[in-house]
C-alpha cells in the first residue's frame, strides 16, 4: 500500500475525459485530461494525464505527484 | 399547504432537502430558518444532506416516521438556490459531493465524472454520442410544454450533437440546469389522507440505500450499484416488477445517468438504454414514458430540491393532472433520486389509490 502511494508505476486507463469547464481552483489549467488508472493490481487511481491524448486501454506510466495529485503519461 | 388543504398548525414534523445552502447563500441551520419564515414553531425541524438527494432522503425518512407511527403529518420540503454564485463556483461547490482526496483533488467535477462514466460505457457497450443526445432532445420536448420548467425550448439533434464541450464527451447539451427551486410535499397516513385531498397519492415502496462516494472505488462504473439495491427493495416492497412501472422520473443530472438509470432500475438490459431511448422507447407516447417533466435537464436541478420534486411530478401524472405532458398509463409511476456518482439513491414506487 505505502509502496504503491509512493510510486503507483504504471497501469492502463479505465476511463477519461477531457474537461473544458474547470472548479474555480482550476480556471488556469484547462483543458486538461483526468482518467482513472488501473494499476498493477487491479487498485483505481484517478489522476491527471500529461503530455499524448491517452484513450480506454492505453498503458500509461506515473511521472510524479504535484500537490499530491498523481500524473502519468502515455507509455512509448 | 394550499394544495393539500392545510394549516401550518397540523404539521408535526418538518423535513428539509438541500444540498449545500450554506456554501451558495451563506445561510445555514436553514430548517427551522425555513419552518419559522412558514409559520411553524416548536415541532421538530432538521435539514437533510445527501448530496443531490437531499430531499429525496428527507422523504424516504418522513415516510419511514409516519409508517413508524411517530408523527401523523410531516411537511417534506426541497430547496436550493445556486445561480446567485458563478459557473466555477457553483463546479467547486458541486464537487464537494466527490470524494475531495482523490478524484476533485485531481480535477473531477460532476461533469467529468459522468463524462468517465459515458465513455466507459460507449466503450462497454457501444453507446454513442446520438444515444446521448437524444436523452436531451426528448426532456427539453416534454420541458418546453411544462409551464413550471427552467428551460422551455425545443432543441434538435443537430444542436444537441454539436454543443459546447463541458468535459469529453459530454457538450453543455448534456448537462442539466444550475437552478432555483424548491419542491413540497405532505406525507400522513393513508386513514387520513381524505383531511387533505380528493387524489391521493400511495406511497407503494421506497428504499434508499449507499455506496461509495469515490468514482475509483466502484467495480463498474457502468452501473450504480445503489440504485440497484434500492430498485429492488422498492419492487420488493410495493410487490411489483420492473415492467410493471408505467412511467418514471428519474435522475438525468447528465444524459448518460439517464441511460444508466433505466438500465438499472431494469426496464431495460444493460447497455441497451441508448437504442431503447434513440427508438422512442421513453418519449410520452413511447412504451415506458421517462422525464415527462422535462427532468432535470429541462425542468432544472435545484440539487436540494431534485427529490421532492420529482414525487410531485409523478403524483400529478397519477392524478391526471399533466395537461399535455399527461400519459394514458397513469396507476404506477416511480422515481428515482441519486446523490453524488452513485452513492445515495432513493427509489420511491407511487400508485393512485
Amino acid at each position: 500500500m505505502n509502496s504503491t502511494l509512493n510510486n503507483p508505476g504504471s497501469g492502463v486507463v479505465y476511463t477519461e475525459t477531457v474537461v473544458y469547464s474547470p472548479p474555480e481552483a482550476y480556471v488556469n489549467d484547462v483543458p486538461y485530461q483526468l482518467a482513472i488508472v488501473e494499476l498493477e493490481g487491479g487498485r483505481r487511481l484517478t489522476g491527471r494525464i500529461q503530455g499524448e491524448r491517452a484513450h480506454i486501454g492505453d498503458h500509461v506510466s506515473f511521472i510524479e505527484f504535484r500537490n499530491q495529485v498523481p500524473f502519468f503519461r502515455k507509455s512509448a | 399547504m394550499e394544495n393539500a388543504h392545510a394549516t401550518t398548525s397540523q404539521v408535526e414534523a418538518f423535513y428539509l432537502g438541500n444540498f449545500a445552502g450554506p456554501s451558495f447563500v451563506g445561510q445555514n441551520h436553514l430548517a427551522p430558518y425555513v419552518a419559522a419564515g412558514m409559520g411553524m414553531t416548536g415541532i421538530p425541524a432538521t435539514r437533510f444532506e445527501a448530496a443531490c438527494a437531499s430531499s429525496g432522503a428527507a422523504f424516504f425518512h418522513a415516510v419511514s416516521a409516519v409508517a413508524a407511527g411517530l408523527y401523523d403529518v410531516i411537511l417534506v420540503t426541497g430547496v436550493e438556490k445556486m445561480t446567485s454564485q458563478s459557473t466555477p463556483k457553483v463546479t467547486e461547490i458541486l464537487a464537494g459531493a466527490g470524494d475531495l482526496c482523490g478524484e476533485v483533488r485531481a480535477g473531477a467535477t460532476f461533469p467529468a465524472l459522468f463524462a468517465m462514466i459515458a465513455r466507459r460505457h460507449m466503450y462497454q457497450y457501444g453507446t454513442t454520442r446520438e444515444h446521448l443526445a437524444a436523452v436531451a432532445v426528448k426532456n427539453h420536448q416534454n420541458g418546453a410544454k411544462n409551464p413550471l420548467a427552467h428551460m422551455r425550448k425545443v432543441i434538435t439533434m443537430e444542436q444537441a450533437l454539436s454543443g459546447k464541450p463541458i468535459s469529453e464527451p459530454l457538450t453543455v447539451y448534456d448537462c442539466s440546469l444550475i437552478s432555483d427551486g424548491a419542491a413540497a410535499v405532505l406525507i400522513a397516513p393513508f386513514e387520513r389522507a381524505s383531511e387533505f385531498t380528493d387524489k391521493p397519492i400511495r406511497v407503494l415502496g421506497i428504499s434508499q440505500t449507499s455506496d461509495n462516494v469515490a468514482l475509483d472505488e466502484k467495480a463498474d462504473i457502468t452501473t450504480f450499484r445503489a440504485v440497484q439495491t434500492s430498485a429492488e427493495k422498492a419492487y420488493k416492497m410495493a410487490g411489483v416488477k420492473p415492467t410493471d412501472i408505467q412511467f418514471a422520473e428519474v435522475h438525468d443530472c447528465f444524459t448518460i445517468a439517464e441511460i444508466v438509470a433505466i438500465e438499472d432500475l431494469g426496464f431495460v438490459k444493460k447497455g441497451e438504454g441508448g437504442p431503447y431511448t434513440l427508438a422512442g422507447g421513453t418519449c410520452i407516447q413511447g412504451e415506458r414514458p421517462v422525464n415527462t417533466s422535462g427532468g432535470l435537464k429541462s425542468k432544472g436541478h435545484p440539487v436540494g430540491a431534485t427529490g421532492v420534486g420529482q414525487i410531485c411530478d409523478v403524483a400529478q401524472q397519477i392524478r391526471g393532472e399533466a395537461g399535455e405532458r399527461q400519459v394514458q398509463r397513469n396507476s404506477l409511476g416511480l422515481a428515482q433520486n441519486l446523490g453524488g456518482s452513485g452513492a445515495t439513491s432513493v427509489v420511491t414506487i407511487l400508485g393512485a389509490a
